[in-house]
């Protein structure tokens, strides 16, 4: 028999995001008859908004009220779920900042197995849950086995369940309020407060056009390549995330899930290998142009246009070939 | 302070490709070059700039075989006082939580007050640090970026979190960090460094000199394993430009201009 399944749900000032349904699916894949119960931790109105929000997705809602929950802080969240939750079931989590925070503490705390970052569930033999996962930032897929016996919990990589068609429990979901299962929390790590990220030099997320460059750029001197691209396509460079942690360029440059969100009509990713962390980043579906040495690089897999070069070579030539269209067609 | 960094050798993909023997059994390693995980590297570089402010001293650890004392040597030769194996035969096929229960072994032959990892190593799994930290009943944060040290045995510490936002939270010793890349800039290992700690000793401790009990760790109570490495399908995947460099830039010019890339 497949044990019970719980979503864990992100919100923020009320709002669930995609991932909530995506459980639902991730859920259903694990088991097809499955009806996942979520579970939704916070405090105030903005709790009771995200719950509401739920019903068309969920038939049955846990929610955990406590002013110290307001704030996602998952060393509390995880003792709070520790006390709900009952033992040998299966947790689902978005595999996020947060989840990543608090997903393997709780398989600890719970005694079960945990997997992360799952891509795909292909479903229960046994007491086995046959996932598959990713390796070197996505160049290398494995079948992994769980042993879900004592539960487990899984985080699972946003986008990669598509939630079902239709809203098969609309307006009929049970909220459940399992405030008073917790008692007092407390915790040697305590949230002070949200930085917002400097607005930076350049919005690259208004830019139609994206010379975007990664780890393949090599050297600090070569940003200048991709500077003259931009420039000759009135468009702007970004990277990922090795070329901001290289300090080659600023922060505000970076284009992914803990950078910012784009949407280009045409991203010409130079020298990027394309982790699920940086295509995060690239929304409104834009042509999307690679460039790479490595005819591996994942980045291959999602592009529209492929090239295997050397981009130190390529870029040189591919500017000095539009200055000279442009400049045949102003004369 | 006392710090520990829990550190591994991986395959570096900035040097290889990564290729799967015939049966997708495991990567062909034979040409590999392995290097310690990048984001390790960081939480080295960081535990010697805290030390380098309030005194102390830097252990590097690392769970594996004597292949691995070569990255423990790397990292000695950047500044860590003292590189320790854990290795055994019973170690071998454990699960991320075989691996924190290993770490947490030798955390508790010693007296650490605050220890680090990298935010994940090749495998992606970012599991070990959290997993250890619940075992030891310490506090945990994952993606840090910055660490300051405030009075009174706390640190104050900011993490990384969507859309470039720091979220600023304060944490008590001794505790567990991720540590992000970025975070600092990791000074240069010259040979000459390296051969200059070439001599010291690494000790290496097994199973009994750890006081666990072998079949805790390993392959047998390990409930996640990996059956088998696969190169996904391509599914639709990039229309390849095979021409010479001319014919290609041509050709993708025409492309980017019907996408309304260039005017």
């Amino acid at each position: 028999m497949i044990p019970a399944i719980f979503a864990y749900i992100a919100h923020r000032a009320g709002l669930v995001d995609d991932s909530a349904a995506e459980l639902v699916a991730a859920a259903r894949q694990i088991d097809v008859a499955a009806s996942p119960v979520a579970i939704v931790i916070g405090s105030g109105t903005e709790l009771d908004v995200a719950c509401e929000s739920l019903r068309d997705s969920y038939s049955e809602i846990w929610k955990v009220a406590q002013p110290v929950l307001a704030h996602p802080n998952a060393e509390l969240i995880r003792q709070a779920l520790v006390k709900v939750l009952p033992r040998g079931g299966i947790v689902l989590v978005p595999h996020a900042h947060f989840g990543m925070d608090l997903s393997p503490g709780l398989s600890i705390k719970l005694n079960a197995a945990f997997v992360s970052d799952v891509v795909r569930i292909e479903g229960v033999e046994g007491s086995l849950l046959k996932v598959v996962r990713q390796e070197f930032g996505g160049q290398v897929s494995t079948h992994v086995n769980c042993d879900i016996s004592s539960g487990a919990v899984i985080t699972v990589r946003p986008g990669a369940c598509k939630p079902p068609e239709g809203s098969p429990v609309k307006g009929a979901a049970l909220v459940v309020d399992k405030s008073a299962d917790v008692g007092a929390l407390n915790t040697s790590r305590r949230y002070l407060q949200t930085v917002v990220a400097e607005a930076g030099d350049v919005d690259i997320s208004q830019y139609a056009v994206l010379v975007s460059i990664g780890r393949g750029i090599q050297e600090k001197d070569n940003v200048a390549i991709a500077q003259e691209l931009a420039e000759a396509l009135g468009g702007a460079v970004s990277c990922s995330r090795p070329v901001v942690d290289a300090k080659w360029l600023e922060k505000c440059r970076q284009v992914g899930s803990s950078g910012k969100t784009v949407k280009p009509k045409v991203y010409l990713a130079c020298g990027i290998s394309g982790s699920s962390q940086h295509l995060a980043g690239i929304k409104g579906n834009p042509f999307i142009v690679a460039i790479n040495k490595n005819p591996q690089a994942p980045i291959f897999q999602v592009a529209d246009v492929g090239i295997v070069d050397d981009l130190l070579e390529f870029l040189p030539e591919l500017t000095k070939k539009i200055r000279e269209l442009q400049s045949v067609s102003a004369k | 302070m006392e710090i520990l960094v829990c550190a591994k050798r991986v395959p570096d993909t900035s040097e290889n490709e990564i290729q799967l023997n015939t049966t997708g059994s495991d990567l062909e390693r034979e040409e590999l070059v392995y290097s310690i995980n990048e984001p390790d590297n960081y939480a080295v570089e960081e535990a010697l700039q805290i030390v380098g402010q309030v005194g102390g001293s830097v252990t590097v650890v690392t769970v594996g075989s004597e292949d691995d004392e070569e990255i423990l040597r790397r990292e000695m030769a950047m500044g860590a006082n003292q590189g320790v194996l854990l290795s055994d035969d019973a170690f071998l096929g454990s699960d991320g939580r075989g691996v924190a229960t290993i770490l947490k072994a030798y955390v508790q032959k010693g007296h650490y007050d605050l220890i680090l990892t990298g935010v994940q190593a090749e495998a992606g799994a970012a599991e070990v640090g959290g997993m250890l930290a619940a075992m030891l009943e310490y506090p945990f944060a994952s993606l840090v970026n910055s660490i300051e040290i405030l009075e009174g045995r706390k640190l104050k510490i900011s993490r990384e979190i969507e859309g470039g936002n720091r979220e600023i939270n304060e944490i008590d010793l001794p505790c567990v960090l991720s540590i992000q890349t970025g975070i600092n800039e990791p000074r240069y290992v010259g040979m000459r460094g390296i051969r200059a700690v070439a001599s010291v000793p690494v000790p290496s401790y097994g199973a009994s000199d750890l006081g666990l009990d072998a079949n805790v760790v390993g392959a047998a109570p390990a409930k996640v394993k990996r059956v088998d490495y696969f190169v996904p399908a391509r599914g639709k995947g990039a229309e390849i430009l095979g021409g010479s460099r001319e014919e290609n830039i041509e050709k993708l010019l025409a492309l980017v201009t019907a996408k309304g890339g260039l005017s």
